[in-house]
């Protein structure tokens, strides 16, 4: 099959790839680019584990070719801590015990990255929502809730 | 109050879990992010049918496509003598098929190529001819006379049943029964469903040809017992035990489902040796939830007896387990039906009887766990809902009635009429703990106000008795294995430790936990001991972490090790205090001499002496091991209070309210026990409400993937309000008892008794789960509810 050049800034690196039109991005960034914090746990984007942000925008990347990303901005979650600094939502999981085998995590935590930024304040019903298509099944949510909200609590103090 | 301080971060402390530094990074290292050198990609061809011969499988297609290296079928495995595999349960099961296959999905052929999309299009490209035969799906059928005949391997077999395995005095219970003031029966069904941890499962494994070393990075809960399994399977092929590492990395989650050896490994396994090339197998959703074990589908007829007065007398079982096509279940290799046998649970009984029929179907294998040890949940089901049926019957309360009937504290050891010797508990005391909480009295005068409005508003309760642990040698095997587990301790000359144990976390946060164990039994703070497992090459053997048993077995021998330790490090401290043995005191981190507590050398100090300055006549160095057979299972109970509304329009259950009071014994991490304990609800609110696998006639699965298979979301699960009590178990070093599956084994019959005690007064009598909208719909309009 053929393939096609794609440049993706990934976590604010230039990476240019060949690769074939058929290929998802969550196996571009997993099996091309390296970068293996970005998990899959469907096949019909339900459980949200490869969430990653496209152009500032959550999305689940097992539901777009790479080459639709071609000449975008990727964020995973390895590109979430600054210069050694955990990101208040990094920080929020670890502090309320967001988090318990690990695997939903990254897609987790992005999904609320993105959710703080569009909504500084939200409210415990609004969390729930937004995280809904993003499926745990270690920790029943609820330090998920308190995760993000520990985290909007940084952010609004200028974390 | 903990008995260390935080620095140290003994048992008591809600210690920050040492794995989330990685976790939270996206530096975990799960299974698909191993990666070799010259790896390649092993995809499964799968069946359609349920039932079908296989006439002939033309692979020329596939293996014409660039890139498709090999085709791997059960012809090509025959060879070897490796199309079957043993079970766990002395069954076998097809590794890939040679002559027929016997349910929709099973395993065809393997399609080995040089990426992950091109082995895909090799598995389209594979041609099998199948001729379909008659499909058996309900086990009750199977047992008919005529019946297809599924097993024709065996060559004896002349039906579908497995076993028949009964416990306890059928004469005396069926003489409780004759003479019972009060019976109730009832039929519960516990459908098929999937632990559906959400990574999937698969293996890199990896045949060094050179050096005849195989090394396998699989999603195992299990990593020891599976390279013995592999051992005795492929020994007559060249693999000896010592040349196979098992490497069970970060798993992302397991469950239950984690436990068995599935074919995909063993393929894999075989590809590898084969080719000489690393070779990487990771299922996909589908392929998780269509193919690899199932849980429960236990058929169970139930009854019970009471005097007039609420007094429980009898208990009356028998139970058909759908096994799929092979009993390919997780369980002591004594117990066929598990510990189904602990559901007398939380009462005390002058009699009880229990059969199980084992039955083969078209369906996937299996009989695993779905977060509970060894069929707990079925017996606790069957149990706590029959409780509340007989209530019901006898116009009690039943929380009065589960009062009444409640084995007493001062019973303890209670031996039950099944056989178990129950450690310890405080029944009555977790119940009323939960009724304050959510103000039962309040509660129950609301309903009574509602219902003559004609408003559904229903109670539940669920006060289980869990049997967790697995186990006592004397009983307690998989394969002749004892079920031990193990713990090996080694400071360092600075005072700094690594620790390895026989188990293997999957989220359950072992890292942190058996720290906290040693910080607790040592002195030494939690950040200064690295905890590791998984590794068969370095870990000492273990049976593994499943059935709650991490902190029952190497829970237990981390403190039995750490006490080996001090044994030692007492000798050298006598020795650096040039005082005698007899007259030192310890408290968590010294030894000081008694009356003089200036006089006293830290485990620092003594480490660093057991390589330095050890006594004359005693070996250098500062370690221990030790292999933990549990004296007993442990009994870690609870009671649980669920709120519901239900809309009598739509059939929509509400839970408004959910109170959950647990009993682990001591607790080692309080935040991660309430994280357990939270994220066990969900998974019993799951098969409560939303969770089932079923199969049309011709053997089709209805609900094979995570568009009709439904996890809860944020938004369905309730807001949990946990609290606790605290009965140690008298036999465990440290009193804890396990609770990772406690409220999975729980919750479903505190839901499925309020939705029954909502609509008891139509004249409900039982509903079975998942307790769907149109199930209660149709439920409501077939009592008269039409508004």
């Amino acid at each position: 099959m053929g393939k096609q050049k794609i440049h993706i800034k990934i976590n604010g690196s230039d990476m240019e790839a060949d690769v074939e039109p058929r290929l998802l991005l969550v196996h571009c960034i997993r099996d091309v680019f390296g970068l293996t914090g970005t998990h899959i746990g469907c096949d019909t984007t339900h459980c949200g584990a490869c969430t990653v942000h496209l152009d500032g925008k959550p999305i689940k990347s097992c539901t777009l070719f790479a080459v639709q990303a071609d000449g975008c901005e990727v964020t995973t979650i390895e590109g979430l801590e600054q210069d050694g600094k955990l990101h208040p939502v990094q920080e929020g999981f670890w502090q309320e015990h967001g988090l318990q085998c690990g695997f939903c995590t990254p897609g987790m935590m992005m999904t609320s990255v993105a959710l703080l930024r569009e909504k500084p304040n939200p409210s415990e019903d609004e969390i729930r929502f937004a995280i809904s298509g993003n499926l745990c099944r270690c920790t029943g949510y609820m330090n998920i809730v308190k995760s993000i909200q520990y985290a909007a609590q940084k952010l609004r103090q200028g974390a | 109050m903990p008995k260390t301080s935080p620095e140290i971060g003994g048992m008591g402390h809600s210690v920050k879990r040492k794995e989330d530094a990685r976790f939270i990074r996206g530096k975990g290292n799960y299974v698909d992010d191993v990666r070799l050198p010259g790896m390649i990609w092993l995809d499964i061809v799968r069946s359609p049918y349920a039932h079908a011969k296989i006439n002939k499988i033309d692979t020329s297609k596939a293996l014409a496509i660039p890139g498709v290296l090999a085709v791997i079928t059960g012809q090509d495995l025959a060879k070897y003598n490796l199309h079957w595999m043993p079970t766990l349960m002395s069954d076998t099961q097809m590794v890939l098929p040679v002559e027929k296959v016997m349910y929709q999905a099973q395993e065809v052929a393997a399609v080995l190529a040089t990426d992950r999309y091109v082995a895909a299009d090799g598995v389209q490209a594979v041609q099998v001819d199948y001729e379909p035969l008659p499909v058996v799906v309900d086990p009750i059928k199977a047992l008919e006379p005529g019946a297809p005949v599924l097993r024709t391997d065996k060559k004896d077999k002349k039906d579908n049943h497995i076993w028949h395995w009964e416990v306890g005095d059928r004469a005396a219970t069926d003489k409780v029964f004759n003479e019972a003031e009060v019976t109730v029966k009832q039929d519960i069904y516990l459908p098929r469903i999937h632990v559906s941890s959400i990574e999937t499962c698969g293996c890199v494994a990896d045949f060094d040809k050179v050096n005849g070393k195989l090394t396998v990075w699989m999603t195992t809960q299990a990593p020891h017992a599976i390279r013995t399994v592999f051992a005795l399977v492929a020994g007559h092929v060249g693999l000896s035990e010592e040349k196979i590492r098992i490497i069970s990395p970060d798993i992302g989650g397991g469950f239950g489902g984690k436990v068995p050896v599935y074919p995909g490994y063993v393929i894999a396994v075989a590809a590898s040796v084969l080719t000489g090339k690393p070779v990487k197998w990771i299922e996909d959703r589908m392929e998780n939830l269509q193919a690899d074990s199932f849980a429960r589908d236990y058929h169970i007829s139930a009854e019970l007896a009471s005097k007039k007065d609420g007094t429980l007398t009898g208990l009356r079982v028998k139970t058909i387990a759908d096994h799929g096509y092979a009993d390919a279940a997780a369980n002591p290799s004594k117990f066929p039906a598990g510990l189904f046998h602990i559901c007398t649970g939380s009462y005390d009984f002058k009699a009880a009887h229990v059969e199980v029929d084992g039955v083969y179907t078209n369906k996937p294998p299996g009989g695993i766990a779905y977060r509970c040890s060894f069929r707990v949940t079925e017996a606790v089901h069957a149990i706590e809902r029959m409780a509340d049926i007989m209530a019901h019957e006898l116009k009690m309360d039943p929380a009065e009635f589960r009062l009444r009937n409640f084995i007493n504290p001062e019973q303890f050891p209670y031996k039950s009429v099944l056989g178990w010797e129950y450690d310890s508990g405080n029944y009555g005391g977790a119940l009323r703990k939960a009724m304050d909480k959510i103000g039962y009295a309040a509660l129950r005068q609301e309903q009574g106000e509602k219902r003559k409005r004609g408003e559904l508003m229903g109670i539940g309760i669920s006060s289980f008795t869990e049997i967790v642990g697995a186990g006592p040698s004397k009983h307690f095997d998989i394969l002749g294995i004892k079920m031990f587990d193990s713990a090996e301790i080694r400071i360092h000359p600075t005072g700094k430790v690594i620790a390895r144990f026989g188990t293997k976390s999957q989220g359950q946060g072992h890292e942190t936990t058996y720290a906290q164990i040693l910080a607790e039994e040592l002195g030494i703070p939690v950040n200064h001991i690295t905890v590791e497992e998984g590794d068969t090459d370095t870990a000492p053997y273990g049976l593994g972490t499943y059935a709650s048993r991490s902190t029952p077995t190497a829970g237990a021998a981390a403190a039995v090790a750490s006490r080996k330790i001090l044994d030692k490090a007492r000798k050298i401290a006598a020795h650096l205090l040039e005082a005698n043995e007899a007259d030192l005191d310890w408290e968590p981190g010294k030894f000081f001499v008694r009356g003089n507590p200036s006089k006293a050398k830290t485990i620092q100090e003594i480490a660093f002496a057991a390589y330095t300055n050890h006594p004359q006549g005693m070996e250098a160095g500062l370690e221990a091991v030790s292999y933990y057979d549990p004296p007993n299972l442990t009994y870690p109970f609870g009671s649980y209070i669920c709120v519901v509304d239900v809309d009598k329009g739509t059939g929509e259950v509400k839970i408004r309210r959910f109170v959950a009071v647990d009993d682990c014994g001591n607790i080692i991490n309080p935040m991660i026990v309430e994280g357990q304990i939270h994220g066990g609800l969900t998974m019993g609110l799951a098969p409560a409400m939303y969770e089932e696998i079923n199969y049309d006639e011709v053997g089709n699965i209805q609900g094979g993937s995570f568009m009709d298979y439904l996890l809860p979301t944020a938004v369905e699960t309730p807001k949990w309000e946990t609290d606790k009590t605290c009965t140690p178990s008298p036999h465990h070093p440290l009193g804890a008892k396990g609770v990772g599956e406690s409220a999975t084994v729980g919750a479903p019959a505190a839901i499925a008794n309020a939705v029954v005690d909502a609509l008891w007064h139509l004249g409900v009598r039982h509903i079975d789960i998942p307790i769907t909208p149109a199930k209660v719909w149709k439920c409501l309009r077939e009592h008269g509810v039409t508004e």
